[in-house]
């Protein structure tokens, strides 16, 4: 039995789309999965022509995707856009140093220019001495706000008006609800935002939004895409890991549970008159922050100051 | 009688960790694992987690399928396609396990 695909009626299906549930064969499923994301683009308004943009890429699934398709898509619809490729060096033996060789790769495959920034010429720490400072309890939370900050910073040295990020749907729909979880009511609205301004003038945005992980992974299968997967070395973040075993479980039983919880995300609304925290700018770096210091200051405070628990958890606030 | 069929394996997207990083491997298998019935990707699975898998097989199944998050293709399509578990293996037949659980 032979199904075919319900777009064309006349190739093989290869691959049952997780948000529609339709079968489709691989050439109109390139096309669905391409024309979406230039959908998800242009219905937001997402660039002008002749913006410089950065694409974040860790070498891994979703950055490799998406900058194999920024490219493309640039090509084919004529956005104008400039193009380069921003690494992050958290400087993690054994886990970036192999993926950074990936995306070395993918500069090659797709002929983009690549900047590589360290955590260690910006913060003077490398991951591997803050693991050494702070054991393997929150190192995490030292690597996530420091690869935020690194990323605008970034972006300024190469001086684009633009960072994309391979955040795909499950991603965000994993926030949405890690926020609920958490009763961040300040990030709750911000999280379900496909573009956001943030420091200075940098805009940020995901173009994988509404995008499957699925239909991702499928695409670089199919494509055959050069990408990196290994965990890091450091313990995944196990919060965040127990949402995704809870999204991957309620996907298997209903697919279109991923984008319900974004539109749910999006629908949320805050009660007039309560108050939410006024977005500052931290008073040592500039970078925008609801409190004197931001929380990459605080952080490097501490490990500065051989404190390395300063800025972690409840006392932060 | 049960011969024994022949079934090409990939491992990729980091579930190949959890198999001593073997990314490719042929295996035989009888043709009825559970006689009288011809062997279908349930038994295949529980023969992978019982034969080959290394470490931690709460990462690779969950109850008597993949974890959620493992993609499954055979013979290059989307297993959700070809009937998941109950899926008859044929002779030759090209199965690839892709997890998409890794950091991209």
């Amino acid at each position: 039995m032979v199904r075919l695909c319900v777009i064309c009626n006349k190739e093989r299906a290869i691959v049952k789309r997780p948000k529609t549930g339709q079968q489709v064969c691989r050439e109109c499923f390139y096309y669905v999965f391409e024309t979406e994301i230039h959908n998800t683009i242009t219905d937001n308004k997402l660039f002008k022509q002749g913006d410089k943009v950065a694409i974040a890429a860790s070498g891994g699934k979703d950055s490799t995707v998406l900058a194999y398709v920024m490219k493309l898509l640039n090509q084919r619809y004529q956005y104008g856009l400039d193009l380069f490729l921003l690494s992050i060096d958290e400087g993690i033996t054994g886990y970036r140093d192999d993926s950074l060789e990936t995306v070395k790769r993918n500069q090659q495959q797709y002929d983009l220019p690549l900047k590589i920034v360290s955590y260690s010429e910006l913060y003077g720490w490398s991951m591997d001495q803050i693991v050494k400072e702070v054991g393997l309890k929150n190192n995490c939370t030292f690597c996530g706000v420091f690869r935020r900050q690194a990323l605008d910073r970034g972006a300024v040295i190469l001086d684009v008006d633009h960072i994309v990020t391979g955040h795909n749907a499950d991603d965000i729909a994993e926030t949405v609800l890690m926020n609920i979880l958490r009763g961040d009511i300040a990030r709750l609205p911000r999280c379900t935002e496909i573009c956001t301004t943030g420091d200075g003038s940098i805009r940020r945005s995901k173009p994988f939004k509404y995008t499957y992980e699925k239909e991702i992974v499928m695409y670089a299968y199919f494509k055959k895409l050069d990408y990196f997967s290994t965990e890091c070395i450091y313990s995944p973040n196990a919060y965040r890991g127990h949402v995704r075993t809870f999204i991957k479980d309620l996907e298997s039983i209903r697919p279109s549970a991923i984008i319900d919880i974004i539109h749910s995300g999006e629908a949320f609304e805050i009660k007039e008159g309560v108050k939410l925290p006024v977005q500052g700018v931290c008073k040592r770096c500039g970078y925008m922050s609801s409190n004197e210091l931001c929380k990459a200051c605080m952080l490097l405070e501490g490990l500065n100051r051989g404190l390395p628990k300063l800025g972690i958890g409840k006392n932060f606030k | 009688m049960s011969s024994l069929i022949k079934v090409n394996l990939t491992f990729s997207g980091g579930v190949e960790l959890l198999f001593n990083n073997i990314k490719q491997k042929i295996i035989e298998i009888p043709s009825t694992i559970n006689p009288p019935k011809p062997t279908t990707m349930k038994d295949l699975i529980l023969w992978i987690k019982d034969n080959l898998l290394q470490e931690r097989s709460e990462l690779f199944v969950s109850g008597n399928t993949v974890r959620p998050g493992i993609l499954v293709l055979i013979n290059d399509t989307d297993w959700e396609l070809e009937g998941e578990l109950g899926y008859e293996i044929k002779d030759n037949d090209e199965i690839v396990f892709i997890s998409t659980l890794h950091g991209g």
